[in-house]
């Protein structure tokens, strides 16, 4: 039966987070316990990615209550392919934070939340009741805000008091937009309310909700007027923290705003044309942010800002081909933004800095790294045939069709920005002739550590690289697979189907 | 009843998001409890209040016979407010270690982040 194998993550990632607190201070059973448990776990999301692309869409009723009361759980391609996204950037991160992070920050219990992160975003990602999500969300900032202050440096808790802020803001509005929606329907169950909402005569109030939905979101997800808590708050932990930080946790945002805006809040012109001019601005404010910045992290703290636009814009102009771009483009980026932060980990351990302003000389003493380096880099600007050039192709396409030429000025500046931001950091930390620079004694540099670290640095990077050049050279498929996402999303009918009607099936078998 | 009610989450929001907006740390989480409760009471308000009406069936019955009080929004709220209050709990924490740490209870002395590194 393949409709058990729905909550298999969940049950796994939460298993883990347990069984690693019983190895507290035993970090090396934790660093093998944590791999182990992230490849078991990355079987298990091929595993549902593969069974849901024969079935279709499958639901699990928890407790067996019919759809519409119980809380339900719902696997659509949309989100076996983010679960399996999830697995591939969590095992990778699984090995580098073994190898980067240092025991005296693994101690406080590093690894169990990190497992209890991914467990909140699987979690997310298959739930099919906006409460729960709403649940699902706590869970995963409530993990977050610990991993980012794990360690207490003074900059760690200047930026998690502002990380901490604007999540609870987001929260308690996400709690808001639910109350009203409850109040308005009286049900939570995200495929019933969309027949419920829709049959809303007092269309004002439901827009009124749908605003409050995209506030709530937006913070997340670090849209145009609501980002500023990104950049002043990811560059400070770790960076394996940052990595899964900047891969999957707006990307949630992201995921929550297509969900709710392509199940429930259906074709408002209004709400379009406003998620079109923050996309527009989201693309415009995060490359010129990232344009001036000076430290590796925090210029790619700015792109993850801009980047998101690529996405909102694909949902604002809502036709098939923009949606299948923006699923495109979440595969790409969720893939890349993981891998840079990491290897901006990698800049920083091998130099013992992260400014642009004292680094350089890296292509003489790494040649074949910097090789490597340049796959994920070239890959974010998008140079045909790396990951981020076709994505591009259907929202520049769907901008013609719609008409919206704004949309298609505003991917374009972007997408040249980006190439200049990425030129300038490689001109200035690969080829410039770096100042000398003092080492510091108490610094452990990556030609001191021993080889099976360096492999815990460097492999992660590789094996993000190759799916990255898999999703560039293998675009045919991820392009039908983008597509088909796109399609069960704009005819929703088979998602409400699925989970309204399978249920009640169910319980009579 | 339900006026008055709307008026105290009206109030609820508006203190909660004005302490939110000072620049003393203990006031963002006066600023956050405020808020929070507020949404509290706002799914309760929204669950329509019914008073001495149990959502129970009576025996000889299948269906609900008269009005009754919607137990929904209860599960709710008491999910949100252990939530919140875990949040909460993790504030005062986090904010009792940034003073000691920064050494300033102003918020708009809190910019080593945003200083070019």
């Amino acid at each position: 039966m393949t409709h058990q194998l729905i909550i298999y993550p969940l049950f796994l990632q939460i298993l883990l987070a347990i069984l690693l607190m019983f190895f507290w201070n035993r970090i090396n059973s934790q660093r093998i316990i944590s791999i182990l448990g992230s490849t078991v776990n990355l079987g298990i999301s091929i595993w549902l990615f593969t069974a849901i692309w024969e079935h279709g869409t499958t639901t699990v009723q928890a407790g067996n209550w019919e759809a519409p009361f119980g809380i339900t759980f719902v696997a659509d391609m949309f989100s076996a392919t983010l679960v399996l996204l999830t697995a591939i950037s969590g095992l990778a991160v699984s090995v580098f934070s073994s190898g980067s992070i240092i025991p005296d920050r693994l101690r406080f219990g590093y690894f169990p939340i990190f497992h209890f992160l991914l467990l909140g975003l699987n979690g997310a990602f298959l739930t099919g009741d906006i409460f729960n999500l709403y649940v699902w969300f706590e869970i995963i900032i409530i993990s977050s805000f610990v991993l980012i202050t794990i360690g207490g440096e003074k900059a760690q808790l200047e930026g998690a008091v502002k990380y901490f802020t604007m999540n609870i803001i987001a929260s308690m509005i996400f709690l808001t937009a639910i109350a009203v929606l409850y109040g308005l329907t009286g049900s939570l169950n995200m495929a019933d309310l969309a027949g419920k909402v829709a049959a809303i005569e007092n269309r004002g109030l439901v827009e009124v909700t749908a605003i409050l939905f995209l506030i709530g979101f937006g913070i997340k997800a670090a849209v145009f007027p609501l980002y500023f808590w990104l950049p002043a708050s990811y560059h400070t932990p770790p960076s394996a923290v940052s990595a899964i930080f900047g891969g999957l946790l707006t990307k949630v945002g992201v995921y929550a705003l297509i969900r709710v805006f392509t199940l429930i809040f259906v074709g408002d012109a209004f709400l379009d044309q406003i998620l079109m001019g923050i996309a527009i601005l989201t693309l415009f404010s995060g490359g010129v942010g990232a344009l001036v910045q000076n430290n590796v992290r925090k210029v790619f703290s700015y792109l993850i800002i801009c980047h998101i636009g690529y996405m909102i814009v694909g949902l604002g102009m809502f036709t098939e081909v923009a949606i299948a771009g923006t699923i495109f483009y979440l595969i790409h980026d969720i893939v890349v933004k993981t891998n840079l932060f990491m290897l901006s980990g990698l800049i920083y351990k091998i130099n013992g800095s992260n400014s642009m302003r004292v680094l350089g000389g890296f292509y003489g003493k790494y040649p074949k790294l910097s090789l490597l380096i340049f796959i994920p880099l070239f890959s974010l600007v998008g140079i045909p045939p790396l990951s981020g050039f076709w994505p591009k192709i259907s929202l520049i396409n769907a901008g013609f069709t719609t008409g919206s030429y704004w949309t298609i000025g505003a991917i374009i500046f972007a997408s040249f920005i980006t190439l200049v931001i990425i030129a300038k950091l490689w001109a200035e930390v690969f080829w410039k002739t770096p100042e000398d620079r003092p080492r510091h004694a108490s610094f452990e540099y990556f030609s001191d550590i021993s080889k099976i670290r360096k492999i815990q640095f460097i492999g992660p990077i590789v094996f993000l690289s190759l799916v990255s050049l898999y999703i560039g050279f293998g675009a045919e498929h991820i392009q039908l697979l983008s597509s088909r996402i796109a399609e069960e999303l704009i005819n929703n009918d088979q998602y409400i189907d699925a989970v309204l009607n399978n249920g009640s099936q169910m319980l009579e078998k | 009843m339900e006026i008055l009610l709307a008026i105290m989450i009206g109030v609820l929001y508006a203190s909660g998001i004005y302490m939110i907006l000072r620049r003393s740390l203990v006031k963002l989480i006066i600023g956050i409890i405020l808020f929070g409760n507020g949404a509290n009471l706002l799914i309760f308000l929204l669950g329509r209040i019914t008073k001495g009406a149990p959502p129970i069936i009576p025996g000889e019955s299948e269906v609900f016979l008269e009005a009754y009080a919607d137990p929904v929004p209860q599960a709710l709220i008491l999910t949100a407010i252990v939530i919140s209050f875990g949040l909460q709990s993790f504030a005062i924490i986090l904010v009792r270690r940034a003073h000691k740490v920064v050494k300033t209870d102003d918020l708009d002395e809190m910019n080593a982040t945003d200083e070019d590194s």
